[in-house]
């Protein structure tokens, strides 16, 4: 049932690198991250590639195969016609450790950056009182394995380096939507506001609602629908509807 | 065409993108759509006759509401609020800026033709070919977040499109009637409907912007309705433009005696 397929995986440093074709063993059922085994076990022993539960469940695995931001555990090598060549590389967003590893840090200096849930004042811990239907939206944004798929494949980053200094990407703005939506969070009595954090800080306005971190989330978390633009609205609220002030202040 | 997708210490790999499938057919069909739309749109605009048949009270779409001196006899039904100010300036012009406004600052259609006509991004990991990005937050593009406000003068608008249903249940007789004018006129404002309900701003109006659903037990209701319409968004985009070209066209060509409209009663 085996057979022999053309990969090329890039390899190399921040310094220098390419793509080098190889000819691997490919069984069924295989997925991406069992061939990138077998080429470390039978031909390059010292390749890179990161990687830990092979159940698309711990986000180490993140890479790009044929040009598509993907979790190498996740990508069924059934997906591919026998003659087709699979090539494979690191996520080319973010600095590049060695093949297939690439330095993250970027992700958590951004949520460093989102001040934390904060309890209404005089609520110990444990004490904590939530209905489910207040809660249940923003437990679809807790799905995220933090894989980095979607800050990856994001353009504002991906293609304007300079942008990254000012824009947190969609899994932070995600974060920062989570917190605002939540029943408890009390950022606000510190004088706080996340919506305005979410503009002048995470950079909310570089996002043109193009998609790209909904299409390559493996979660199937809908960023943009229930994230993203929700968050939006909210900054509207916020800066730009001056009929909406009239109305409301409080947190209802 | 810089060649992005590339900063400090990132992988050395000038290909634009290493994508292999067809990825530039959506927004080559998304361009293709919207631009024959828009075509139609302008032709249509500027063509001034053709969007009344009396004898059905079939009004087109791009025709509603007729507010002008010039509106064929009949087909006002809301006043003649402006004056004939010459024959650039027809009819749909005084409706036309809030009706497109609302599809142009709609999420979806931003993320349509950002993709399909300013390549930003083309597709999903393909980089774009500008230099510079800053996204929706200057001007022009920061007034994107009006979009709520052309949401609020798309509801009257509909109600009109829904007002010139109910006349055209009108028979040549005189009394009620029925034709397949009619069925399509009614096609479209059903998802005219379901388009603008479905909109990101209502989702958030509804009930979206609460931060406890359960002190707010209607709403909350609503707001579950709105989503389940908001998750298909997409799809009513395409099918409203769509059936809103086509019932205009297809009164188009009764109103001009090319089409004679198939009666189903009376
Ligand atoms: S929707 Fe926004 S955050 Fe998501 S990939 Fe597109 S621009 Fe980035
Ligand atoms: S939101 Fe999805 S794509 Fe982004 S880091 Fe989380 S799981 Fe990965
Ligand atoms: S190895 Fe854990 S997600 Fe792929
Ligand atoms: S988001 Fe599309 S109409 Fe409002």
């Amino acid at each position: 049932m085996g057979y022999e397929a053309h990969f090329r995986v890039w390899r190399g440093d921040a310094g220098a690198g390419e793509l080098r074709d190889f000819r691997v063993e490919v069984n069924e059922g295989e997925v991406v991250l069992d061939v990138i085994h077998r080429l470390q076990a039978t031909q390059c022993p010292d390749l890179a590639v990161r990687w830990n539960c092979k159940a698309g469940k711990c986000g180490s695995c993140s890479a790009e195969i044929n040009g598509r931001p993907r979790l190498l555990c996740m990508t069924r090598m059934s997906v591919f016609a026998e003659d087709e060549t699979v090539t494979v590389t690191p996520m080319r967003s973010f600095p590049v450790v060695r093949d297939l590893v690439t330095d993250v840090s970027f992700n958590y200096e951004k949520a460093r950056e989102i001040p934390s849930f904060h309890p209404p004042t005089g609520t110990a811990p444990g004490e904590y009182r939530m209905r489910q239907v207040d809660v249940e939206r923003s437990q679809e944004f807790r799905k995220c394995i933090e894989c980095f798929l979607c800050q990856n494949t994001c353009h504002v980053i991906r293609d304007h380096d300079d942008n990254k200094r000012a824009f947190s990407g969609p899994r932070y703005l995600m974060r920062v939507a989570e917190l605002e939506m939540h029943p408890l969070d009390s950022h606000g009595e510190t004088g706080g506001d996340r919506r305005e954090l979410a503009q002048a800080e995470h950079g909310l306005g570089f996002c043109n609602i193009t998609k790209c971190c909904t299409e390559v989330c493996p979660e199937h978390i809908r960023i943009t629908d229930n994230a993203l633009i929700p968050l939006k609205e909210r900054v509207v609220d916020r800066h730009y509807d001056p009929l909406f002030g009239l109305f409301r202040r409080r947190k209802d | 065409m810089t060649a992005p997708t590339q900063g400090p210490g990132r992988a050395r790999i000038d290909a634009r993108t290493l994508r292999t499938d067809r990825w530039w057919l959506p927004p080559l069909l998304t361009f293709l759509g919207l631009t024959t739309f828009v075509i139609y749109g302008v032709i249509r605009a500027f063509m001034n006759k053709w969007y009344w048949v009396g004898e059905y009270q079939y009004l087109a779409p791009f025709y509603s509401p007729c507010l002008s001196e010039v509106c064929v006899p009949g087909s006002a039904h809301w006043g003649r609020w402006f004056p004939d100010l010459g024959f650039l300036v027809t009819p749909p012009l005084f409706v036309l800026p809030f009706v497109l406004g609302f599809r142009l600052t709609c999420y979806y259609y931003r993320k349509a033709y950002y993709r399909s006509f300013w390549l930003s991004p083309p597709a999903c990991a393909v980089a774009e070919p500008h230099r510079r990005y800053t996204g929706e937050r200057r001007f022009p593009l920061i007034l994107q977040n009006a979009h709520r406000y052309f949401f609020y003068t798309a509801i009257p608008v509909a109600a009109v499109l829904t007002y010139d249903v109910v006349i055209a249940f009108h028979g040549a007789d005189g009394g009620f009637g029925v034709g397949l004018g009619t069925l399509v006129l009614l096609a479209n404002v059903i998802l005219i409907w379901a388009y603008t309900l479905s909109c990101h701003s209502c989702r958030h109006i509804v009930g979206g912007r609460l931060a406890h659903f359960s002190r707010h037990p209607v709403r909350y209701w609503m707001w579950t309705r709105i989503s389940w319409l908001n998750a298909r968004h997409m799809p009513l985009a395409w099918l409203s433009l769509f059936s809103v070209g086509f019932a205009d066209l297809y009164v188009t060509l009764v109103a001009s005696g090319a089409l004679a409209d198939p009666r189903l009663f009376n």
